[in-house]
């Protein structure tokens, strides 16, 4: 009983963090918790068959699949604050704590006699024991879940299989692309200018120069530009440079 | 060959509708055809009444039957015409003026564009008034008498885009359908009474019958009669139905429409003579419609409107003449008749007179135009003679009968038309002053001149009929002709030697003469109508046609839109409110329960799991329990 | 005996309440997890309590039924990001006249 006594707040604890969580991830998190701590249980309960495929098919394979879904769906994603329907929080809690209220008690009163044990029936090993019954009594309902699974792998593959809408551009297609454009419109066929070159630093933030000393703003990323983080420290004059050496023995940190 | 009595009708009536589903190629000859199909009916009218002189008294009413036409039941009516005495005389009226105005319609409609339509309309009405006076049956009598109300509609608002006769020929509907509702519900309790609505059956068997069926039956005929001849208290709408063209003024409205309710008198003699209460109340209505009718010419500027007036008074004598009994009947006709000639006549005089006066009405812009239209001035004339009652014309031989009469009814009812016959004399008198003699007043642009031979011809025929009209009354011809229908009086002598009562008509006649002539000839006659304000109140209730739009406003027309408003409330709040309450509150409450519908995936889990809550409940206690 | 049952109904609640109040389709299904895993807890709970081994074939069961459902309701998610850009539940209301 004593592991029941640790773990019971923790998985209350950590189901409530599940329902409160505001990142996706940390709910995940909490979930793993609550099914690594249920494996606990189930060892001490006499269960160790299920212990093990608790760890690896909850735990290992389906906490998995969900990390994974959330990372390609965003990890950053997160529910508003603010609440669509409304009242629909409270009526949950309310409705909620009705339930289990109700259903916790209802258990002290159905539930009673003596607790046999699985002594006898873990004799030859659960494992054993189990496979007995799974294999024998229940065989049938086994295959169906086998094909249960293969029904599900093969609806996966259809549901995620993402039909290809256009052509696709063979490695031809796109430089012969390259040179009719630069025919066109003179846009240069090659890669990108690096940046940094010939300028004071050969940062990413810092375009590089033209042989007449310009700035050459193609050479600097574009989400750069976007938020303004393009150093201006293309001006080649000492003053400014000085000025800058400045500040950075001041500490703050030469950051513009 | 009466078998053939029905071509009467069938002429004009084929004629009417082909001319009006004739396309626009039928603009040039169209008023020829109309015109022809009118002298046709004429000519087989005057055939068949030749045949009928021939014939001895009894063979004189020649019925025919054309199919049946209701067979339901007990209830059994023929398509049945009856051409005798009185509808022979009828016939040739109808058909005789109504060419002669034909003819002249061809010249005063010469410039209207619908030409083609209005003798269309003009031949239908020729063919419903036919049916009118021939059926033999009260149903087939209503049929004609619907169909001249109908032309009297059509052609009273024929100017159509003068919202004045539109709203003239709306008003002569509705007034008229008052008439008719007294003619349907007398025809059904005919039917309720005998089991059929024959003429001939019902006058029968009237004799029968109680004395308050034959009186209901003869104040709903009345009711009719009042509707369709201007009588009092329907007669507001003739005034107005002057907005239609004048030919359709001097046919339907002076001549023979609305001289209809005089017939259906004369022709239901069976049912009046068998209720005094009933005759009394015709006496009655004509007088008063008489004195009203005179009081109203007398004010009137527009020359239509004092002819419309002088109308009244007319069908007034007419109709005091029918309430006589069987002492009047023959006499109503007979001044029906002559009237029949010098109404026309003079209507189309004036119509004459507006068309050299570029279509002005009013009197007072008249004046002195004896000798720019010569004709129209002589044969006016003829008819202002006729209509005072100067001897030998027409109007004087009747008029005076009806008087005698009416003496020997009663002195005050002879006193009335006595008065009638001075006031008659006053207004006409006026009436040819303004126009015809005194200064001119017309304005410059006017050129008054003689209207084409097509008008004047017919007006030329009316009034030697006007003049002659009263060869009828010679050696009692009229009397005797029918008195197989209207059945024998016996000639009561009054008081006074008859030639006595004649003289004092006559020099009532002249006083009335003299006094237009003293008031009218002495000072010059004003061009612009004087205001209200400035002429006496007899005047101001003649102008105002003795308020009786007012009192029909007032009585009727006023309480039914207060009654139409507060039913329209009704509806729209009552029973809409009703309806539409309902479906609103529906739709409210569909609203509320929209409102869980959110169409969220979790607020319909949440609503599971509730329901699950609940259940977990109720099976703990259930449990427990 | 109670404890472990009150554990797994516990358990079971705060999952149901996270289904109805989260919004991201994958943590709801996270939630869904936390369901199936408070009843197996009971299931093995009772397996001991009546000394055999057939609560414990029905967790195992669940488990693999558990499986194919997350694999499936997985791919759904994706699907429907890839078509909405958006995992939220709410998003999917056409139910919503």
């Amino acid at each position: 009983m004593t592991a029941f006594w640790c773990l019971a707040p923790i998985m209350v604890i950590a189901a409530l963090g599940l329902v409160f969580a505001r990142k996706a991830v940390h709910a995940a998190l909490c979930l793993a918790v609550v099914m690594i701590s249920l494996a606990v249980l189930y060892a001490a309960q006499g269960a160790p068959f299920l212990f093990a495929v608790q760890i690896i098919v909850y735990t290992g394979a389906i906490m998995m699949l969900f990390l994974f879904v959330l990372m390609l769906v965003g990890v950053d994603s997160s529910d508003a604050v603010k609440e669509t329907i409304g009242g629909q929080r409270l009526a949950a809690a309310i409705i909620g704590l009705i339930f289990g209220v109700t259903v916790v008690l209802a258990v002290g009163q159905t539930v009673s006699g003596v607790v046999v044990g699985l002594k006898a029936a873990n004799g030859n090993g659960n494992p054993y024991g189990l496979s007995e019954l799974l294999f024998g009594k229940y065989v049938l309902a086994f295959e169906f879940t086998s094909a249960l699974l293969i029904t599900a792998a093969l609806g996966a593959m259809v549901l995620a299989h993402k039909e290809r809408l256009t052509t696709r551009h063979s490695q031809a297609d796109i430089s012969a692309r390259r040179m009719r454009e630069y025919a066109e419109s003179g846009r240069h066929p090659g890669p990108l200018p690096a940046p940094g070159v010939f300028a004071r630093h050969n940062a990413v933030d810092t375009p590089a120069l033209l042989p007449d000393g310009s700035p050459l703003e193609s050479s600097i990323s574009d989400s750069l530009v976007a938020r303004g983080q393009v150093r201006d420290g293309f001006e080649d004059d000492i003053d400014k440079v000085v000025e800058q050496l400045d500040d950075d023995e001041q500490g703050l940190g030469g950051e513009k | 060959m009466f078998d053939l009595q029905w071509l009467l009708i069938a002429i004009p009536l084929a004629s009417g509708l082909g001319l009006l589903v004739w396309g626009k190629e039928g603009d040039r000859f169209g008023h020829l055809i109309g015109t022809v199909a009118s002298a046709l009916s004429f000519l087989f009218g005057v055939v068949l009444f030749a045949s009928l002189l021939g014939k001895d008294g009894e063979d004189r009413s020649q019925s025919t039957k054309l199919f049946t036409w209701i067979d339901a039941g007990s209830f059994h009516v023929d398509m049945g015409f009856t051409f005798d005495q009185l509808s022979g005389l009828f016939v040739l009226l109808i058909t005789g003026v109504g060419t002669l105005i034909h003819v002249y319609s061809i010249g005063y409609m010469a410039h209207d564009e619908r030409r083609r339509r209005f003798f269309a309309f003009l031949n239908i009405f020729i063919a419903a008034m036919l049916t009118l006076v021939l059926a033999s049956d009260y149903l087939v009598l209503f049929l004609g008498w619907e169909g001249v109300g109908l032309a009297s509609y059509l052609l009273i608002g024929f100017w159509q885009h003068k919202d004045s006769a539109a709203a003239a020929a709306k008003k002569a509907f509705v007034v008229n359908r008052v008439g008719d509702l007294g003619m349907a519900l007398g025809i059904m309790l005919m039917f309720t009474e005998f089991g059929t609505s024959s003429i001939h059956a019902v006058n029968g068997a009237i004799t029968g019958a109680s004395g308050s069926v034959a009186t209901a039956l003869g104040l709903l005929l009345l009711l009719g009669a009042c509707g369709k001849s201007a009588q009092v208290p329907l007669q507001s709408w003739l005034l107005d139905a002057m907005e239609g063209p004048t030919p359709v003024s001097a046919l339907i409205h002076a001549a023979t429409m609305v001289t209809a309710g005089v017939y259906l008198v004369v022709r239901s003699n069976g049912i009046f003579d068998a209720s005094e209460a009933a005759r009394t109340a015709v006496i009655v209505v004509g007088l008063v419609t008489l004195l009203a009718g005179a009081w109203i010419g007398c004010a009137k500027d527009d020359i239509k409107k004092a002819l419309a007036g002088s109308t009244m008074s007319q069908i007034g004598y007419m109709m005091l003449a029918a309430g006589l009994g069987p002492a009047g009947y023959a006499f109503a006709i007979f001044h029906l008749i002559t009237h029949g000639f010098f109404k026309a006549n003079m209507f189309l005089g004036a119509g004459s007179v507006m068309h050299g006066m570029n279509d002005d009405v009013e009197m007072r812009h008249y004046g002195g135009l004896r000798t720019f239209m010569p004709i129209t001035f002589a044969t006016f004339g003829l008819g202002y003679l006729a209509i005072i009652g100067v001897p030998p014309f027409a109007g004087f031989w009747s008029k005076d009968k009806i008087i005698e009469a009416a003496f020997g009814q009663n002195v005050w009812v002879g006193l009335g038309a006595l008065l009638g016959a001075g006031v008659t004399a006053f207004y006409m008198t006026r009436l040819m002053i303004m126009t015809f003699f005194s200064e001119k007043r017309w304005r410059e642009e006017v050129h008054p001149h003689e209207s084409p031979r097509v008008m004047t011809w017919p007006l030329i025929g009316l009034a030697a009929l006007s003049a002659v009209g009263g060869i009828l009354l010679v050696s009692d011809w009229i009397s005797e002709w029918l008195e197989p229908i209207t059945g024998h009086a016996e000639h009561e002598e009054l008081a006074i030697p008859a030639i006595v009562l004649t003289l004092i008509i006559t020099v009532v006649v002249l006083i009335g003469v003299a006094a237009a002539v003293f008031f009218y000839n002495r000072e010059p006659i004003a061009a612009e109508t004087p205001a209200d304000s400035s002429v006496s109140i007899f005047a101001r209730a003649g102008r105002h046609e003795l308020y009786g739009n007012e009192l029909n406003d007032a009585v009727v027309v006023r309480p039914t839109r207060h009654l139409t408003r507060f039913l329209v409330w009704f509806d729209g709040k009552g029973v809409d409110g009703f309806v539409t309450g309902v479906a609103d509150r529906l739709g409210d409450t569909s609203q509320f329960l929209r409102k869980p519908q959110t169409g969220y995936v979790r607020s319909y889990a949440l609503t599971m799991f509730g329901g699950v809550a609940v259940l977990v409940l109720a099976l703990l206690a259930v449990t427990l329990a | 005996m109670n404890e472990y049952i009150t554990l797994s109904l516990i358990l079971f609640t705060i999952g149901c309440v996270g289904v109805l109040v989260r919004r991201n389709a994958i943590v709801v299904f996270m939630c869904i997890e936390l369901m199936l895993n408070a009843t197996n807890l009971a299931f093995v709970s009772f397996s001991r309590q009546n000394g055999n081994l057939d609560g414990q074939v029905a967790a195992f069961f669940v488990m693999v039924v558990a499986a194919a459902e997350v694999v499936v309701g997985l791919s759904i998610i994706v699907s429907i990001y890839r078509a909405r850009r958006s995992a939220s539940v709410d998003e999917a209301s056409l139910l919503k006249s």
